[in-house]
């Protein structure tokens, strides 16, 4: 009977497999060799993916200056656009597999060489990212030369260093921080185990003494943080192109605050859709398409770019019109002339 | 011939009454009973003119209850208010040399509710950003699976999907408050936070359609087909519950420089994992050492060893207003208010403390509260014009508490760049201004 059931329970997880595999009909198609060729080529810590090939140091240094210097430097040292890629490894460093510079933080920055922990890294990265305006240009002979040539910058392989697939994990045992990394942390698991705890205390939790602040001179860094607030609300940004301003609010009477009364605004700038809108043109007139009227698009038309044509059509929007485009009159519009004037001039201009 | 305009407010008995009839006094009496009340109003303001008494956006009528508004369709895809412009996407000036390789912070200091708009959402590119044409678009799926597959987004949008809320914090958020403070709003602080409810399919029915060996393949390695075909190693083990491949954000496409036309969707994992434009998944028995996990969002301790492939963002949160570079106007009541968030869970309490963390008090929690989502808290307060510390403090359905600097520093030093989730102090001044300090 137990057996029975196990049998079933088997069938009927067999039949579920087929079933998952097959409920999808007509959707998604094999992959082909030469498709998956193309795409898949990364290459992993144990250069599973990596591709036969060689490359020299010296062929490197000339790649180098031709399409990664802009950016790295000649040595592979600059910070200028990137951090740096070179610097701050040693001969101590390659015996031991830990960059000194990282232990004890003496170094003034951290340098590619001083961080990779693993050679593949810089293969694949280069090979599919670099250079950064024209990825994926190398050939893999130039990504094997520029591999070594950034070694060889660090003094980590000699200068006439042919790098390959058949020697590339002897190098990566002498890669100075080989040994500077560790899996063995909380964050990588979903049930993983945190490395800092704290408790919900309620009362007497803490000493609340401020121990880092910004100073003044950097109040204006990010800019006008007033121009990066909403200007109503609860609060408004600091206006940070002046200085601060340090009366207590408890000091300005309730009533007298600067903000306190929000006055609407007007727009200075000529707005001929708002002109439209206000005097409601665009009840009779369309855009594109006749409505009562003719559309804005055909009174253009038939007087775009010609300039006298400014003050006949003012006096047709100020006295209104008749028998022009058809039955429906026009009737007198109580918009002032300088609107009207605007409304003409945007139609000659042809709405622009 | 003009048409008049049918009568909507005269009752049809009158109507059909002065059409037959025509308009003598009796029916004129009708009709202005029936629009007195209006014009009594306009006869009383006029009547006080001489010396109108309050607020000026009350008793002088703004143009816009004066006038015809716009039309329907003028924009075609609408934009928020003008008024708004000031919320946008920002640098952090200095932060990094190309603009085609960094941040662009969301205005956490002035968004409500949980979801972040669109076109407000942070941004992180490795190599710049592109507008893919989704009919080119492909996914391929291989590496441990017995028939590797290619999907069109024709075939991926016609499987069954789902729709989930949850954040995406980038691994660096608040990085450049490790040491000590080092910018002045919530927009610099922690606006690589973001919230939406993604549409998409479920990675793990991708997985078995290719027939994927889940008991070796413990690893899958996410690649975009951007420039740098970012490349980074996802844990199977939580992804296959939760990870969704996905083309839908906030119920609209992924926006271009979220990743259109698809991305990979990986609940409680810092951003960078959340692979843009995605090409490709390859289901692998070893973690893949991509760039972005050998060199960089890789957390350094005190000993200089780099912890490699740290992907969880760990409960977090932030008062959001008040905030940094912000002030009060006056003293009185405030609602403080801010956002909590946990890479493992749903959110269990927020607390609040205003006097730089020796006491704490309860914060509300605003529905909803979802796994791996962002939920919103907020807190009665009312300010006495002295100098006060405001902070908050998540705790989540681990048990897990948000932890101070102090603690979090004396376990991971101020070397790292990434998942600092420590507890946010902002120091309210007497002057009304709000500026960002650290309490340990």
């Amino acid at each position: 009977m137990f057996m029975w059931l196990k049998l079933l329970c088997a069938a009927a997880i067999l039949v579920q497999g087929i079933a998952s595999a097959q409920t999808y009909p007509g959707i998604g198609r094999a992959a082909t060799a030469d498709e998956i060729k193309a795409w898949d080529i990364d290459v992993r810590a144990d250069f599973k993916g990596l591709p036969a090939g060689s490359g020299s140091a010296i062929k490197g240094g000339e790649v180098w200056d031709n399409k990664c210097a802009s950016c790295h430097g000649v040595f592979g040292e600059s910070n200028a656009v990137f951090p740096p890629l070179v610097g701050g490894t040693s001969k101590q460093d390659m015996a031991s597999g830990r960059a000194a510079g990282l232990i004890n933080g003496t170094a003034p920055y951290r340098t590619t060489l001083m961080k990779v922990s693993q050679l593949s890294t810089l293969w694949d990265y280069i090979n599919r990212a670099m250079p950064w305006n024209a990825p994926k240009s190398l050939n893999v002979e130039e990504v094997y030369a520029v591999t070594a040539y950034l070694l060889n910058l660090g003094g980590i392989v000699p200068d006439d260093f042919v790098l390959s697939d058949k020697n590339i994990a002897q190098v990566q045992a002498t890669l100075p921080n080989r040994n500077g990394k560790t899996m063995q942390h909380g964050l990588w698991h979903m049930k993983g185990k945190p490395d800092v705890r704290n408790t919900a205390c309620t009362n007497n939790c803490g000493k609340g003494e401020v121990t880092s602040s910004l100073p003044d001179y950097v109040r204006n860094v990010h800019g006008n943080l007033a121009e990066q607030n909403r200007t109503f609300g609860p609060t408004r940004g600091i206006d940070t192109s002046k200085p601060m301003d340090k009366t207590p609010l408890v000091n300005v009477a309730i009533g007298t605050e600067k903000t306190a009364v929000i006055v609407p605004t007007i727009a200075p700038t000529v707005d001929i859709k708002s002109i439209l809108n206000k005097n409601s043109c665009t009840a009779c007139h369309g855009m594109a398409n006749k409505l009562l009227g003719p559309s804005f698009a055909d009174v253009a038309k038939k007087h775009a770019g010609k300039m006298d044509s400014v003050a006949y059509l003012t006096g047709k929007i100020k006295q209104g019109s008749t028998g022009v485009w058809g039955a429906v009159p026009m009737p007198a519009q109580s918009l002032s002339e300088a609107d009207a004037k605007h409304v003409a001039q945007w139609l000659v201009n042809a709405l622009k | 011939m003009l048409q008049k305009a049918p009568e909507a407010f005269v009752p049809p008995a009158l109507a059909l009454d002065i059409t037959q009839q025509g308009l003598n006094d009796a029916r004129r009496g009708f009709l202005r009973k029936a629009f007195l009340a209006a014009a009594g109003g306009a006869v009383a303001l006029s009547a006080k003119a001489q010396s109108p008494q309050g607020d000026p956006a009350i008793l002088v009528l703004p143009e816009h209850s004066k006038s015809l508004g716009n039309p329907v369709a003028m924009e075609g895809y609408g934009s928020p208010s003008k008024y708004e412009k000031n919320l946008q996407r920002r640098e952090s000036p200095g932060l990094t040399a190309v603009s085609a390789a960094s941040v662009s912070f969301a205005p956490l200091q002035a968004l409500f509710g949980i979801i972040t708009p669109n076109g407000l959402h942070f941004e992180r590119h490795h190599q710049g950003w592109f507008d893919i044409d989704p009919a080119g678009h492909r996914l391929m799926i291989n590496g441990l699976v017995k028939k590797p597959l290619v999907f069109t987004m024709d075939e991926l949008m016609r499987l069954p999907s789902v729709s989930r809320m949850h954040f995406i914090e980038c691994g660096a958020n608040t990085g450049m408050e490790w040491g000590n403070a080092a910018v002045p709003t919530v927009q610099y602080t922690h606006g690589m936070l973001s919230c939406c409810e993604y549409t998409g399919v479920p990675l793990k029915l991708l997985l078995d359609m290719t027939g994927a060996d889940l008991k070796r393949g413990k690893f899958l390695l996410a690649e975009g087909a951007d420039g740098s075909s970012m490349t980074r190693t996802i844990n199977l083990d939580s992804a296959l519950n939760d990870t969704i491949v996905a083309w839908g954000m906030n119920g609209e496409m992924l926006r271009p420089e979220n990743g259109y036309p698809l991305r990979l969707v990986v609940p409680g994992v810092q951003g960078v994992s959340w692979v843009k434009y995605l090409r490709r998944l390859e289901v692998g028995d070893q973690p893949y050492a991509s760039k972005d996990e050998v060199l960089h969002y890789t957390d350094m301790m005190p000993d200089g060893i780099s912890r490699q492939y740290t992907s969880i963002q760990e409960c977090k949160s932030v008062i959001t207003s008040p905030s940094g570079g912000q002030r009060l106007l006056k003293q009185g009541f405030y609602n403080i208010t801010g956002l909590a968030w946990s890479g493992r869970g749903t959110v269990k309490a927020v607390d609040i403390s205003v006097d730089g963390g020796k006491s704490w008090r309860p914060a509300r929690l605003e529905a909803p509260l979802l796994t791996k989502c962002l939920s919103r808290f907020n807190f009665d307060w009312v300010w006495d014009g002295k100098p006060a510390l405001i902070q908050s403090r998540a705790r989540d359905s681990t048990g897990y508490v948000q932890p101070k600097y102090g603690q979090l520093r004396a376990v991971r030093g101020t070397r790292s760049i990434y998942h600092n989730n420590a507890i946010q102090t902002w120091r309210i001044n007497a002057n009304g201004e709000v500026e960002n300090v650290h309490v340990a």
